[in-house]
C-alpha cells in the first residue's frame, strides 16, 4: 500500500466506524429486539390449535422467507409513499428488518418450543399450572436456551444485511464507505475496508455467542 | 365393592379411555380408602400409566367417573370443563418415571414453584416447608444445585418432594424407579415406604413386586385395560387366582 493509500485508510476508518456505531449496530439491535417479539407471537400462532390462526402465521413466514429482503425494504421506503404512507429512512429500515427477523426467528422459536420434552408440560400441569403459565414459566425459558445458537446466527446475518439500508439513505457503515469512495475514487480500498470492519464486528459477535452458549448449555433438558 | 364408599378417598367407576381405535382403559373401577396404598402391577401398555394420568387429569377420560375425597364427582360421560380438570389435579400430585424436573430451576425452585406460583403461598413459608422436606430426604446441601448436577436417585427424591410440597390428598407414582440404576432403586423405594407409613394415600404403578407386597394394602393386576384381579398383596402375589396373573408374575420372577 502506498503512503497515500495508508493515509486514506486511516482517515476513513473513523467515519466508517462512526457509521457502524451510529447506524449499523443500533439498527441491528433495535430491529432484532422488535423482530424477536414478533417472532414469539408468530411462533405461538403457528403452534395454535386454531387452524385459521396457524394459517395466518404460516402465510407471514412464507412471504417473509420467500421474498428478497431488498425488495421488502424498497416496498416500505419507496413503495408505501405512493399510497400516502411516508416513513423516513431509519424507521423504514427498522420496520423492514424487524418484519424479516420476525419471519426467520419464528421458525427457530417454534422448533425450540417443540424441542422441549412433553414431560415438562406434564410436570407443569401436574403442579397445577394453566397452559399459559406453563408456557411462560416452564417451556419458553427452556426454549430460549435452545434458540440461542440459531438466533445468534440470525443476528449476525442481520448485522451484515443492514448494509442494504444504505440503499434507502440510512447513514450506516457501508454508506460512509461509499461516500469516501465516491469522493476519493479509491473503490477497492474503501470497500475492502468496509468488509474488514464488518468482519471484525462479526468476529466479536461470534466469540460472544460461543461464551453465551457455554454458559446456557448446562441447563438444557436432555 | 360398594357403589360409593363414603369413607373412600378415591372412587373410580367405569373409567374408559381410547386413543383412536385403541382402547387403553376398558372399564376401570378403583376404590381407595384414606391412608391406604394401592399398587398397580401389569405388563407395559396394560393401562397402568394411563389410569394414573387420568386420575391427575393429564389425560381426559372418555367415560366413567372419578371422585376424590367425595368433594366433586367428575363424570367424563359428559363434557368436562377446564376448571373441573384443574380441581381434580389439585387433589393429587404425581411422581413421574423420568422425574420431569424443571432443568432451568434449582432444586429449591423446583419444589416451591407450585406452592408459590400456583397456590399463591408466601415464598418464605413455602421455602421453609420445602427445606424441611429436602432435609428429610437428605438433600439439604443440594438445594441450590440444578437437576443435571444430581444422580437419578436424587432427582427422583426431588420429584417426590415436589409432589409432597403441593400438599395433595393423593400421591400418584408412575413407575418411580423404572428409570433408575439398580443400586439407586432402594433409596427411592425406602422413601415411598416411609411415606406410606406416615399415612399418605397412594396409587403406585410398579414392577417391583417385593416392594408392592411390603408397601401396599391392595394390589391390582391390570391387563388389557381392565383390572383382572385384585386383592391382598400376600395372597395376590403368592397365590394368584387368575391364569393371566400367574403368567405375568412368572415372567417377572423368571425372565429367562
Amino acid at each position: 500500500m502506498n503512503p497515500t493509500g495508508w493515509d486514506l485508510f486511516l482517515s476513513s476508518l473513523w467515519p466508517i466506524i462512526g457509521g457502524a456505531i451510529a447506524g449499523t449496530i443500533p439498527l441491528a439491535v433495535v430491529s432484532f429486539v422488535i423482530g424477536l417479539a414478533i417472532a414469539v407471537v408468530i411462533a405461538l400462532m403457528r403452534l395454535s390449535k386454531v387452524r385459521a390462526v396457524s394459517a395466518v402465521a404460516g402465510v407471514y413466514i412464507s412471504i417473509v422467507r420467500g421474498t428478497p429482503l431488498l425488495v421488502q425494504l424498497f416496498v416500505i421506503f419507496y413503495g408505501l409513499p405512493s399510497i400516502g404512507v411516508v416513513i423516513p429512512p431509519w424507521p423504514s429500515a427498522v420496520v423492514a428488518f424487524s418484519i424479516n427477523v420476525g419471519g426467520y426467528a419464528a421458525e427457530v422459536i417454534r422448533a425450540a418450543i417443540l424441542s422441549v420434552p412433553k414431560g415438562q408440560w406434564e410436570a407443569a400441569y401436574m403442579i397445577g399450572m394453566s397452559h399459559g403459565r406453563a408456557l411462560t414459566r416452564i417451556i419458553l425459558p427452556q426454549a430460549a436456551r435452545v434458540s440461542v445458537p440459531p438466533l445468534s446466527n440470525t443476528f449476525i446475518s442481520l448485522v451484515k444485511d443492514t448494509s442494504l439500508a444504505s440503499l434507502i439513505l440510512v447513514t450506516d457503515l457501508f454508506r460512509q464507505a461509499q461516500k469516501v469512495a465516491a469522493f476519493s475514487q479509491e473503490f477497492m480500498l474503501l470497500y475492502l475496508e468496509a468488509a474488514l470492519v464488518y468482519w471484525v464486528i462479526c468476529l466479536v459477535l461470534s466469540s460472544g455467542q460461543g461464551l453465551l452458549e457455554k454458559r446456557l448449555d448446562r441447563y438444557v433438558a436432555h | 365393592m360398594s357403589p360409593t364408599d363414603a369413607s373412600a378417598l378415591l372412587t373410580v367407576r367405569g373409567l374408559q379411555k381410547s386413543f383412536g381405535d385403541n382402547s387403553v382403559l376398558a372399564s376401570i373401577d378403583v376404590t381407595l380408602g384414606a391412608g391406604n396404598v394401592l399398587a398397580l402391577i401389569g405388563p407395559s401398555g396394560s393401562g397402568k400409566t394411563t389410569l394414573l394420568r387420568c386420575l391427575n387429569g393429564l389425560e381426559l377420560a372418555d367415560g366413567g367417573t372419578i371422585d376424590v375425597a367425595g368433594e366433586r364427582r367428575l363424570d367424563f360421560g359428559s363434557p368436562v370443563g377446564k376448571k373441573d380438570l384443574l380441581a381434580l389435579r389439585d387433589q393429587s400430585a404425581m411422581v413421574f418415571q423420568h422425574y420431569n424436573l424443571f432443568p432451568h430451576k434449582t432444586v429449591l425452585e423446583n419444589v416451591i414453584e407450585g406452592p408459590v406460583v400456583v397456590q399463591k403461598r408466601p415464598r418464605a413459608e413455602a421455602a421453609a416447608d420445602a427445606l424441611a422436606l429436602l432435609e428429610r430426604v437428605g438433600l439439604t446441601e443440594k438445594k441450590n444445585d440444578y437437576p443435571f448436577e444430581l444422580s437419578g436417585g436424587q432427582q427422583q427424591r426431588v420429584g417426590i418432594v415436589r409432589a409432597l410440597a403441593l400438599k395433595p390428598r393423593l400421591l400418584l407414582f408412575d413407575e418411580p424407579t423404572s428409570a433408575l440404576d439398580p443400586e439407586l432403586v432402594g433409596d427411592v423405594l425406602g422413601l415411598i415406604k416411609e411415606l406410606a407409613g406416615e399415612g399418605w394415600s397412594m396409587v403406585i404403578a410398579t414392577h417391583e413386586l417385593e416392594f408392592a407386597r411390603e408397601v401396599a394394602n391392595e394390589v391390582a393386576f391390570v391387563d388389557g385395560g381392565v383390572i383382572v384381579e385384585r386383592g391382598d398383596p400376600e395372597q395376590m402375589l403368592r397365590h394368584p387366582r387368575e391364569e393371566r396373573t400367574r403368567q405375568f408374575l412368572h415372567r417377572l420372577l423368571f425372565p429367562f
